[in-house]
């Protein structure tokens, strides 16, 4: 069976450490990293990249543009 | 449409030129005594004539805001109201400046404060060449003495706004408004299709998007913006004071006077001459940018000057500065809607002025 | 296929799947951490540039915490004076209908000082889009009552809580905008979870090919959030949100067109 493998990357100088992509994330890759951005957010970070899907919630959801996704058909 | 002589009320006759200079769109709101113009416009379905827009706004305020609209389009839009409702606009004149948009708005002026009277009268002097609005800003002000020149002040207006971006006003009074001349008017011109390279006209690949704003957080880039916009008020100030005389050369004594109170005050300078006296008058055409330079050459050679307005003494505070205490000035003028009479005036520059 | 495909073989142009759409600028916005303005900024964004539509798009922003919105979407804008976006939205509209012209409004914007502009440019039925941001404060100023402030709701000028017989009662404009015959789509949505940003979003693709056939004003609420304002967490505020906006401010269409 056909299973979906995706990445995120993140443009951690944009992330205001919100949390709300780690909330939609349904296979729980996301945390907030315990270092900084420049401005001082505990920005997102992928901690568990195996279990992401590349559904697309995290980005939809970021209200600050800062996730891309990718995804493959394995 | 050719050049056309036709009687018509002076609100009419700003409407049909507006229709005749290739005005994009109106909106306005019913005021008296300036209704004409949107009924004017409403009948005459310039939609048809030209393909100009026509559109009576749920307020002044909302017309007011159209104008903002339309004229960051870079189209030549206009709006009308009288005193009340102007005092209306003045929040949206005040962004319309700040965002250094061209338009023309017409006053056609009652009687105030508050409602007023819809009598006419030229209380609205400060607000208009004073900013009005918040803010330190300046509109282009024309003030016509005749049908005629509430026609032809809607292409000048329109001229000028968009050569400095600024708005314009063309500030009359219910008496013009509603006064029947016979007007020349001018023939049809084509509604312009290219717009101004700084119009919101939708952001094409060749350039950076356009944005029409009045805000500017960063202090020092307001300050210079502030310094740019008095410097464009500097160089109107230079180059595009209008006026006009009426038997100043042998003059002993000055009125000073625009609108419905030249009208009458050019009668008061024949009767004065009749007694003897020597008057001549001085008409601003342009309130703001105000004839401040010849009000002081003239101060030089004459004994007094008397400053006419339908009001409780505005210009006259203009024409003061202007002679910085050279000759007497003192101000006669009607309130609440009453046209003075040319004898009045005379009998007020005997007493005022002359010291009879 | 193998099950081990490592993150850098993913990470490929050909298998990109979502990235911030090229209509927004790479201005980092002034919005708080996990406001709702943010997201629904990109999904119009999304919207302008999947119906290739950049060139067409003049947007009008209000006063308030989205003011400066012109610094984010690359297109042609207006700002406006507060509350007077739709009359903006009216003379652009009737001036260049070929463009499509939306409008982008907070609730003290749009339903307290606008409320007049509001009515009567939705009764007129411009054929504009308006975008209605309702999070229930008045954050761009710091957190005052707005006309949309829920009862007991505190805010800087509602401290104990909104006293309905004091401040009157929070006012559903939505539902009067419904009301009126020159209004053709209206609905409310929310941009707090991944499924609610999707429907939004074909909410405004949809405003958008109505406009296209000047078929009257579509209006599209948003209920959202103010984690600054509400002195919340992102996260916090968007648990409050659907616990306490929703059942006052349901999601969901008013009137949708008989297709």
């Amino acid at each position: 069976m056909a299973k979906l493998k995706g990445s995120i990357v993140f443009d951690i100088e944009k992330c205001k450490g919100c949390g709300v992509c780690v909330t939609a994330c349904p296979t729980e890759v996301i945390a907030m990293a315990s270092e900084v951005n420049s401005k001082g957010y505990n920005y997102a970070e992928a901690v568990n990249m195996d279990a992401c899907t590349g559904c697309t919630n995290c980005a939809v959801v970021c209200p600050d543009g800062v996730i891309t996704v990718y995804r493959v058909k394995i | 449409m050719e050049k056309e002589l036709r009687l018509m009320k002076g609100n009419e006759a700003i409407a049909e030129a507006a229709i005749r200079a290739g005005t994009d769109a109106y909106f306005g709101y019913p005021i008296t005594p300036q209704s004409e113009v949107l009924e004017y416009l409403t009948a005459e379905k310039p939609h048809e004539r030209t393909g100009m827009v026509v559109l009576q706004a749920e307020s002044e305020v909302a017309a007011i805001n159209m104008v903002y609209g339309g004229a960051g389009c870079g189209k030549k839009v206009m709006t009308s109201s009288s005193s009340p409702g102007v005092s209306l606009k003045q929040e949206g004149i005040s962004y319309i400046a700040g965002a250094e948009l061209p338009c023309l708005i017409v006053n056609v002026v009652r009687g105030g404060p508050g409602l007023g009277t819809i009598q006419p009268a030229q209380s609205d002097y400060f607000q208009a060449t004073k900013g009005g609005g918040h803010g330190d800003y300046r509109l282009i002000v024309l003030a016509p003495s005749s049908v005629q020149e509430m026609a032809d002040f809607v292409e000048l207006a329109f001229d000028l706004a968009f050569k400095y971006r600024n708005p314009a006003m063309i500030l009359s009074d219910g008496a013009i408004g509603q006064m029947m001349e016979k007007v020349w008017l001018k023939p049809q011109k084509e509604r312009k299709k290219e717009l101004p390279a700084w119009a919101t006209t939708g952001k094409t690949p060749d350039r950076e998007r356009n944005i029409i704003t009045s805000l500017d957080l960063d202090s020092y880039k307001q300050e210079q913006f502030n310094i740019k916009l008095q410097e464009k008020y500097r160089e109107i100030q230079e180059k595009e004071v209008r006026f006009e005389t009426f038997q100043c050369d042998d003059a002993e004594y000055l009125l000073v006077a625009y609108g419905t109170s030249a009208r009458v005050s050019q009668k008061a300078i024949q009767l004065a001459r009749e007694e003897g006296i020597k008057a001549g008058l001085l008409r601003p055409i342009t309130l703001f940018p105000f004839p401040s330079t010849e009000i002081s050459e003239m101060a030089n050679r004459i004994k007094g000057i008397l400053s006419v307005e339908m009001s409780a003494g505005q210009m006259v505070e203009d024409v003061r500065l202007s002679v910085n205490g050279r000759v007497p000035v003192e101000h006669f003028g009607r309130m609440g809607g009453i046209i003075p009479t040319p004898e009045e005036v005379v009998e007020n520059l005997k007493t005022k002025i002359i010291g009879e | 296929m193998a099950d081990n495909i490592s993150v850098k073989d993913i990470i490929k142009p050909e298998n990109l799947v979502h990235k911030r759409s090229s209509v927004m600028t790479d201005n980092i916005m002034h919005y708080c951490p996990g406001c709702g303005h943010g997201t629904t900024h990109q999904i119009l964004a999304e919207v302008i540039e999947e119906m290739g539509i950049q060139q067409e798009t003049i947007g009008i922003t209000p006063v308030g915490c989205s003011v400066l919105m012109y610094n984010y979407l690359d297109i042609d804008m207006q700002e406006a004076a507060h509350g007077r976006a739709p009359a903006l939205a009216t003379a652009i509209k009737r001036l260049l209908p070929e463009k499509y012209v939306f409008t982008y409004q907070g609730d003290g914007d749009l339903a307290a000082i606008g409320t007049a502009e509001t009515i009567h440019s939705c009764n007129r039925g411009e054929n504009i889009l308006i975008i209605f941001i309702n999070n229930g404060i008045y954050g761009m100023t710091g957190g005052q009552m707005a006309p949309t402030t829920l009862e007991g709701m505190k805010s800087s000028t509602t401290p104990y809580g909104r006293d309905v017989k004091l401040m009157g009662n929070p006012l559903k404009i939505t539902d009067i905008v419904a009301t009126l015959p020159g209004t053709y789509y209206v609905t409310r949505q929310s941009v707090h979870k991944p499924g609610n940003v999707r429907k939004t979003k074909k909410a405004i693709r949809k405003a958008f090919e109505y406009q296209k056939h000047n078929k009257g004003t579509c209006f599209i609420e948003v209920v959202s959030n103010c984690p600054s304002g509400w002195k919340m967490t992102p996260v916090e505020s968007n648990k409050w949100m659907e616990e306490n906006m929703f059942p006052f401010y349901p999601l969901g269409d008013f009137k949708v067109p008989e297709e």
